[in-house]
């Protein structure tokens, strides 16, 4: 279902504790400083391991989260704006992760953007809520989807490397 | 360039089309009419009366129904329920009509591009302009909208009470999860709706907060296809779909919300349907008590403090339906009131399974432990992932 590589990254992802959606105003706070700290120390982690691919940030509701994503392709580097909502029925539902520039540019991706992810993604996070958070969406979801999609566009000639300070003109 | 004489023309040709437009819309009528005349568009309707399958069919211009998500399923449901006179229906979606739509029913190429909400309405009121429209052109999901969407359905009725119904005809699960949510708080009863990804199955199920199970007590339960998952191609593709199943699926959603409206018939709580086969399982679910949504927790407690009379009638109704559509030889029903949804419990017999496996309780997890989170503020939080 999930590769080793994969579940040696969740593994050490801390997992999270408070069941609270943006509706549920104190308690959310407290969902949220876990998703940060969670975040915090994913993010550590790929950095100490050569593998840094995301930056995330929010609103300061933590209900609207954008950043960057990249991938490294025969050694240049592709990058994305990635961005997503928290649903009002999170936890229960993970977030559904969006990459607005590659919308339309192939058939792996629902409208605006958002990633279809594999079979295996929803049951999985469905067992384990409210363990899992953003951190766990990204390892989860975002960064097989651009594991499998992104050489594929690259090989069809249909996203082009960019050099650094362009922007992406989508 | 084109001539003035040119352009002249082409405003005159253009001129007699809105005519033609305007000259083949239909006044609005002001009471149902049950006289058999070519020019009454309700005579066949109203002769449901006549042939006393429903008692005062015009009832149906009090009712209010919201459709949440007007895409294969949703919009041929409202096209329905147009037809049929319904008194108000409130649309949402925030989708917009592309040509990839066009292997569906209702939406025409010239639409591509307009929101599908707007592209419904229009046709929608020329179609039958007794009914009332409403659009609502945004994600429910999304914390802002979903406040507007509750409003919306709890003032949606006729004389501005809650909607009669909600009816769910959305393609994710956050969306159902979120009509969830919404119609377990506000105490409202729905129908969820769905088809397969790979267009080959799909069910209706009707959702009264605290006697039926909610859309979130187990894991959705979904027609079993017997498709070797090794043999299933995705690759490419999202999601497959069909103007039929999608068809059979709106006939089926509509059949059973003018049975509830209209007080006819039995209404399915379940009701599946296996294209492969031509299979149509039905069964009924009842809520689970550990269901992780509070508002449908209460809604239980709040049900088994009803008198019981109403409960019974509802299960005789049940039973009997059981023998009407037995001719498959196959039990589907389950027929303690009482029982619960028992998370994986084997239902290969009914031609049935749930989506996913129901979450374990008490897990183990070998994964470290979760960090401890008071001593450091949100902001400070904020700051330190901004700063990496």
């Amino acid at each position: 279902m999930v590769d080793a590589g994969t579940k040696k990254t969740l593994q050490n992802i801390p997992l999270l504790q408070t069941r609270a959606s943006p509706r549920d105003k104190d308690l959310w706070v407290q969902r949220l400083k876990e998703e940060y700290q969670a975040l915090i120390k994913y993010v550590q982690n790929n950095k100490t391991s050569d593998s840094d691919w995301f930056r995330l940030e929010s609103n300061k509701e933590g209900t609207r989260w954008f950043g960057k994503c990249w991938y490294v392709h025969n050694l240049l580097k592709y990058e994305f704006d990635v961005e997503f909502d928290i649903p009002v029925t999170y936890p229960t539902t993970a977030p559904e992760i969006a990459l607005p520039e590659l919308d339309g540019k192939t058939a792996k991706m629902y409208r605006g953007g958002k990633i279809c992810l594999t079979e295996h993604f929803k049951p999985l996070w469905s067992r384990n809520v409210p363990k899992f958070g953003i951190a766990h969406a990204m390892a989860l979801g975002l960064a097989p989807w651009l594991a499998v999609e992104i050489p594929d566009l690259i090989e069809k000639g249909i996203i082009e490397y960019k050099e650094k300070g362009e922007t992406s003109n989508s | 360039m084109a001539s003035a004489d040119e352009i002249q023309k082409q405003i005159e040709e253009l001129q007699n089309k809105l005519d033609s437009l305007k000259k083949n819309a239909r006044q609005k009528i002001d009471k149902m009419s049950s006289e058999v005349k070519d020019s009454n568009p309700y005579s066949r309707l109203m002769a449901l009366q006549r042939m006393g399958i429903v008692k005062e069919y015009e009832r149906i211009r009090t009712k209010s129904v919201a459709v949440v998500g007007v895409g294969g399923v949703g919009s041929v449901t409202a096209d329905m329920l147009t037809r049929c006179g319904i008194g108000k229906l409130i649309l949402f979606d925030y989708d917009k009509v592309e040509l990839a739509n066009m292997n569906r029913l209702f939406f025409t190429p010239d639409q591509a591009g307009l929101s599908k909400v707007d592209a419904a309405a229009k046709t929608l009121n020329f179609i039958n302009p007794d009914v009332t429209i409403l659009t609502n052109n945004y994600n429910i999901t999304t914390v802002d909208s979903f406040t507007k969407f509750l409003d919306a359905i709890k003032t949606g009725g006729i004389d501005g009470q809650p909607v009669d119904l909600v009816l769910s005809c959305v393609d994710n699960f956050e969306a159902r999860m979120a009509i969830n949510a919404g119609c377990n708080e506000l105490n409202l009863n729905w129908f969820e709706s769905g088809v397969s990804e790979n267009a080959v199955s799909g069910h209706i199920q009707f959702i009264k907060p605290g006697e039926l199970a909610c859309f979130g007590c187990a894991p959705p339960l979904v027609v079993a296809e017997n498709i070797d998952e090794k043999t299933l191609k995705r690759e490419g593709v999202c999601a497959a779909s069909l103007p039929t199943t999608m068809g059979i699926v709106a006939g089926m959603l509509v059949q059973n919300t003018l049975k509830y409206l209209l007080n006819f018939g039995n209404v399915s709580n379940y009701l599946g349907y296996n294209a492969l086969i031509d299979f149509f399982p039905r069964m009924d679910l009842r809520p689970n008590p550990q269901c992780d949504d509070s508002w449908c927790r209460q809604r239980q407690v709040e049900y088994q403090a009803k008198p019981k009379e109403e409960k019974e009638t509802e299960v005789e109704e049940v039973q009997e339906v059981v023998h009407e559509n037995n001719d498959w030889g196959i039990e589907l029903i389950s027929e303690d009131n009482n029982e619960e949804i028992k998370p994986n419990a084997p239902m290969a017999s009914s031609g049935l399974k749930h989506a996913f496996e129901a979450p374990v309780a008490s897990q183990q997890s070998n994964t470290i432990a979760p960090t401890v989170s008071d001593d450091v503020s949100l902001e400070e939080l904020m700051e330190q992932m901004k700063s990496m």
